[in-house]
């Protein structure tokens, strides 16, 4: 799978201060750094280090990753939104690849 | 059976061997759990970490942490050849602190979760995951 390839589920509508769940997978092999190859070399580490979840700037989670989340990170968590606008899901390669989403909600 | 000096040596140093493996990595527990709350006392309680009890594949353990009126929390893998899992931080536009993701586990171990509450105070609570195919390495 090709790493990098993020998917979001928020929902489309909301009410004004109603929970929401937000759920997010990236594809990404999340390299650890603990493996070998064939010949017994160790694999360099290479992971997502960090991901962030942003509505209308400002910032619902923030989680910092080490080797021990799995291959192609999920996060589910709730939130509540104020007023109309767009959540930014931003996810920072080891490698200095930055993957971003974004999904815009309306509130009636 | 009598034991010669250097045998008596070599065996002493075996034992103290054996005695500092567990300790090592227990202590980069304490020093994750100590460079994360700067030494301040944590006490027991008001966080939750949901784990399956038994987990088939250390791959993907599926977690679930939650810690009313956290600002953060912590998650260690005691067990992990570096017991760093990660760290939530919540902003204000979450109506519970709480979130869900999968981690990896080398082995049967201990899940430690560290919440810094909103006062600056800390709490912790740990749950034991029995893992029958490690994820680490391999």
């Amino acid at each position: 799978m090709a790493d990098g390839k993020p998917r979001v589920r928020v929902p489309k509508t909301a009410s004004a201060g109603e929970q929401i769940t937000i759920k997010t997978l990236i594809s990404h092999k999340m390299e650890s750094g603990q493996r070998k190859d064939g010949d017994g070399n160790p694999i360099p580490r290479q992971i997502i280090n960090r991901f962030t979840a942003e509505f209308n700037g400002e910032v619902v989670i923030d989680v910092t990753m080490e080797p021990a989340i799995s291959t192609n990170p999920y996060f589910e968590f709730d939130a509540v939104v104020p007023e109309s606008g767009e959540f930014v899901f931003t996810w920072y390669d080891d490698n200095g690849d930055v993957y971003t989403t974004s999904s815009p909600i309306t509130v009636s | 059976m009598t034991l010669s000096r250097r045998e008596t040596l070599v065996l002493g140093l075996g034992a103290a061997v054996a005695v500092m493996m567990p300790l090592g990595a227990h202590a980069a527990v304490e020093d994750a759990i100590a460079a994360f709350t700067g030494g301040a006392d944590v006490s027991e309680g008001g966080v939750t970490l949901t784990a399956p009890e038994i987990a088939e594949n250390g791959n993907t353990v599926p977690i679930s942490v939650s810690a009313p009126g956290a600002v953060s929390i912590m998650i260690l893998a005691a067990g992990n050849p570096n017991p760093d899992v990660g760290t939530f931080n919540f902003g204000p536009l979450m109506p519970r602190q709480e979130a869900s993701t999968r981690v990896r586990l080398a082995g049967t171990q201990d899940l430690i979760a560290v919440a810094k509450m909103s006062d600056g105070s800390f709490v912790q609570t740990s749950r034991e995951v029995k893992v029958t195919i490690g994820g680490c390495g391999g």
